[in-house]
């Protein structure tokens, strides 16, 4: 009885540390604080000079503690601190009413829906195009070679080409950038999908074929079910693609509204901090997009007897 | 060259007489088959002169060593490949007008299940194909879930399944739409020998009981004398028929009759065949 009692408090201090949460996010938490830590000592570096010549034009006496300080609140560092970043994230999110053009909010539903826009017309084009290579060999030859070659050519170069020519046939707003960010996700869509159709065994599509089945039985109960995990992990790279794109298309446009409109404006005015909230926003954006592919993931997997 | 049984009709079938009613209709009729691949080292003689009669309600074999052409035969009678000469009726059809009739059901090595249907969906893959109404589907699910023993199974994924339980659910889809034919190639060749015991028994009495035609390729000599009417012993290089065996065992006979005397004087001569046509030169 004593020793059970005195053994208590024991395992009690241990099982802290040992606690499942900690077991599992302490290791997540050390590295993101490790990154912070670095990211600090980075922004006392670079701005470092920046900081201490502005003390010298101003011929102010300045001690060493007054540059690390001068470091963390810059108004146009070249390196912004984290809590700088952080500050200005959340004053721009929750600072204003979401559809204030000075609303961060604002700006990201404006490339959010170029986004998903672009992300429907992409997927659509790139299944599209991997059925009819699948389903024909000489489609085959015909169309990857161009796909491949469209994405070669640097979408920035494309982005101002396609603004202009759909701006001279009325398109303006919206359906441009859904276009560009279209014409960067296809390709991942396409790619995988072609790998995804063309997985079925040998063995399964001959069963169809002892069933007689006909080529739009063995696509819609062979083919397309096999390409679904293809699919998924093709959808996820295309959503962060299909971002990229919008904010892209949001450059040569000189866009009033959007993340690529903060961007450009941020780089305009030397605005480094108001620059990389917007990036945190797209950061955001994308992993929030992502979660919610990855979610219909889980639910359709379930569906189709994953383990 | 093994003369052909009078196939017993106790369940005449229900249809207007026809060229299908003679006395001993052939299911399979194959003439001085043969079949050609050309591949990267040349010429190789799957099939060579391949003749072979196959009655309805005959459990046939086809045995030999790798090469021998016995799973291109099937093959070749299902139509997943055409010969390079010579003349094939199945079920008094081409080869693909029997294969586009769904003459057949295929039971491959390897149970081929689709991953991410249910057991129960996995059956009614064919029928879905077939076009059976969703009344007709369940129906046969149930009925040929039980003839496999497999009653209680419906909702479960193919992993969830032990290998010889899948290859029943195989031999269930193969069977649910009731083709007249069912053509196995060494079905039960990945499973360990108990499991292979038993699904021989259950084989068998399914093969009584639906009076489908089988044909049967395998490796092992007792799997091939017990369950057969007809043996098919088939040597490579060319690929042909070294010898064709009939056997009459009792139709409800057990595992027990392969110590019986006659069970080894078959198996012996299937041996004996087998070794005539194999040459040790590898």
């Amino acid at each position: 009885m004593t020793s059970s009692s005195l053994a208590l408090p024991a395992p009690r201090s241990r099982s802290l540390a040992r606690h499942p949460l900690v077991e599992r996010y302490a290791p997540i938490v050390m590295t993101v604080l490790a990154l912070v830590a670095i990211w600090y000592v980075a922004a006392v570096a670079m701005n470092w000079s920046l900081v201490r010549d502005g003390f010298e034009r101003e011929e102010t006496p300045y001690a060493v503690s007054d540059i690390v300080a001068g470091t963390m609140e810059a108004e146009r560092p070249l390196l912004p601190a984290p809590h700088q970043i952080a500050l200005n994230f959340f004053d721009t999110v929750f600072g204003y009413p979401p559809l204030a053009p000075r609303s961060l909010v604002y700006h990201s539903l404006v490339t959010l829906s170029a986004t998903l826009l672009g992300f429907l017309l992409g997927t659509f084009l790139g299944v599209v195009l991997a059925l009819m290579i699948v389903h024909s060999r000489v489609l085959a030859r015909s169309l990857l070679p161009w796909i491949i070659c469209s994405q070669m050519v640097p979408i920035l170069a494309l982005a101002p080409i396609f603004i202009v020519v759909l701006g001279a046939l009325g398109l303006q707003g919206l359906l441009p950038k859904s276009i560009i960010s279209a014409y960067l996700c296809f390709f991942p869509i396409a790619i995988g999908m072609v790998t995804g159709l063309t997985s079925p065994d040998p063995l399964q599509i001959e069963l169809m074929r002892t069933w007689s089945a006909t080529p739009r039985q063995i696509l819609w109960k062979l083919r397309w079910p096999a390409a679904v995990p293809f699919l998924f992990a093709s959808l996820k790279v295309a959503i962060t693609i299909s971002l990229i794109g919008a904010i892209v298309a949001e450059l040569p446009t000189g866009a009033e509204a959007g993340i690529g409109a903060r961007l450009l404006a941020g780089s305009y005015y030397g605005q480094t901090v108001q620059l990389w909230s917007a990036l945190v926003a797209s950061a955001v954006l994308s992993w929030g997009l992502i979660s919610i592919i990855a979610l219909i993931e889980r639910a359709v997997n379930r569906s189709m007897g994953a383990r | 060259m093994a003369s052909l049984k009078p196939s017993i009709s106790l369940v005449e079938p229900a249809q207007t007489p026809s060229i299908d009613a003679l006395p001993k209709r052939l299911v399979v009729d194959a003439q001085n088959v043969s079949l050609t691949f050309d591949t990267a080292d040349g010429k190789v003689e799957a099939l060579s002169n391949v003749s072979l009669q196959v009655a309805e309600r005959e459990f046939v074999s086809f045995i030999g060593p790798s090469g021998c052409g016995k799973t291109t035969m099937l093959r070749v009678i299902a139509d997943l490949q055409q010969p390079t000469s010579g003349t094939l009726l199945v079920n008094g059809m081409s080869a693909e007008q029997a294969r586009l009739a769904r003459s057949y059901g295929y039971v491959f090595q390897a149970p081929a299940l689709f991953p991410w249907r249910s057991i129960e969906k996995n059956l009614k893959l064919p029928l879905e194909i077939m076009g059976y109404s969703e009344h007709e589907q369940r129906q046969r699910v149930q009925q040929y879930l039980a003839l496999v023993n497999l009653t209680g199974f419906e909702r479960k994924f193919p992993w969830q399944l032990s290998g010889g339980m899948q290859q029943r659910v195989s031999i269930a889809r193969a069977l649910s739409f009731d083709p007249d034919m069912l053509l196995m190639d060494e079905p039960f060749g990945a499973l360990d020998e108990i499991v292979r015991d038993h699904l021989n028994e259950q084989l068998l009495q399914l093969w009584r009981t639906t009076g489908k035609t089988v044909l049967f390729v395998t490796h092992s000599i007792p799997e091939a004398v017990f369950l057969s009417t007809k043996i098919v012993v088939m040597s490579p290089r060319p690929g042909r028929i070294i010898d064709i065996i009939d056997c009459d065992f009792p139709a409800d006979r057990s595992l027990e009759i392969r110590e019986t005397p006659e069970f080894l004087k078959i198996a012996q001569r299937v041996r004996t065949g087998l070794r005539a046509g194999h040459s040790y030169d590898e």
